[in-house]
């Protein structure tokens, strides 16, 4: 079995084998099964090294359309086992030998799993993002000419008043950041910053402010949606998108929490 | 502000999930992305991507491009 490994999705406690469905596929097509030991189930598919082993990963992971491929079926078997049961994603791509070293990694590492199952038991992740739009986050008022100045100094002090104006701008638009983050904040019970998006890469017009993911008890998510919505209708120009419930990528680790 | 089904989560999101977030369990594993500098490589090939996708009417939709062709 040397040319094939273990691709691990996540680890549960308690779900039903019946939770993913009659024939669950998971990435390159690959039925998902699950490995069980010391009261932890882990989700997995067997797959080949040509295309999961660590070289050939390495250059699969480059190719978006592989990458994206790969993703979207391995957040598919993370939201299906999360809907259902106490679930710890795990990072995309970890390939294992066997299933006996899965078998391993929940008996080695069992406190730790347990940790992260206790405390996303009942939870969700919910991601923020809050965008100023383009007009928004780039208003820079023409600045008025002083009467009498020559020519260069007027140039001068333009460059110098635009160059505070998008300070400004700046600063206005962290300081709202800093308002809605602490606004939703008390809705959940861990949170972690994820980067700011480039609109070359979001695709969307407008600047990214602020980009974190919530975890949240299922009881809560209604009330951070109405929060966000109503933070955005009182901010004309800004928008407030609220995605979930993800699986709790994004609280893991134990660094993660904050 | 609308929540989205599974296969409408923009690409974006899902990889700052799965490669900076997501158990790092390691052991015995032939390779983890804890092994590769993942995030920088993976977002380089995303915003390059993004860039030439966005002068493409069909970006998702090139054969050649399916997951196992061409296999290593």
């Amino acid at each position: 079995m040397s040319d094939n490994g273990v691709y691990l999705y996540a680890v549960t406690k308690d779900l039903a084998p019946s939770a993913l469905g009659d024939e669950p596929v998971g990435v390159a097509g690959a039925p998902v099964r699950t490995v069980s030991g010391s009261g932890l189930t882990a989700l997995v598919s067997t797959v080949g090294l040509d295309e999961f082993g660590e070289e050939a990963l390495r250059q699969n992971l480059e190719r978006l359309p592989w990458l994206e491929a790969v993703a979207r079926a391995h957040h598919a078997v993370a939201t299906a086992a999360a809907l259902a049961a106490p679930t710890a994603p795990t990072r995309i791509a970890t390939v294992y030998r066997t299933d006996e070293r899965v078998r391993e990694l929940l008996r080695d590492q069992r406190s730790e799993l347990t940790a992260v199952l206790r405390r996303v038991t009942g939870r969700g992740e919910w991601g923020v993002k809050v965008i100023a739009s383009g007009e928004e986050a780039g208003k820079e008022p023409e600045p008025a000419e002083a009467a009498g100045e020559r020519p260069g100094t007027a140039y001068l002090s333009r460059r110098r008043a635009r160059r505070r104006s998008r300070e400004e701008t700046s600063r206005r638009l962290a300081e709202q950041a800093r308002q809605i983050e602490s606004e939703l904040t008390p809705y959940a019970v861990a949170s972690r910053r994820h980067r700011l998006q480039d609109p070359g890469i979001s695709g969307r017009q407008g600047r990214m402010t602020l980009n974190i993911a919530y975890l949240l008890d299922h009881d809560r998510s209604a009330g951070l949606l109405a929060a966000a919505r109503e933070l955005e209708d009182g901010l004309p120009g800004t928008r407030i998108e609220v995605t979930g419930p993800w699986p709790a990528y994004s609280f893991t680790d134990e660094e993660a929490t904050s | 502000m609308d929540t989205l089904p599974a296969e409408r989560v923009a690409l974006v999101d899902l990889l700052d999930r799965l490669l900076a977030g997501g158990a790092v369990i390691t052991g015995d594993v032939v390779i983890s992305v804890a092994d590769v500098n993942l995030v920088r490589v993976s977002l380089r090939a995303l915003v390059t991507a993004v860039r030439e996708e966005s002068h493409d009417v069909f970006p998702h939709r090139t054969p050649s491009d399916r997951p196992g062709d061409g296999g290593a």
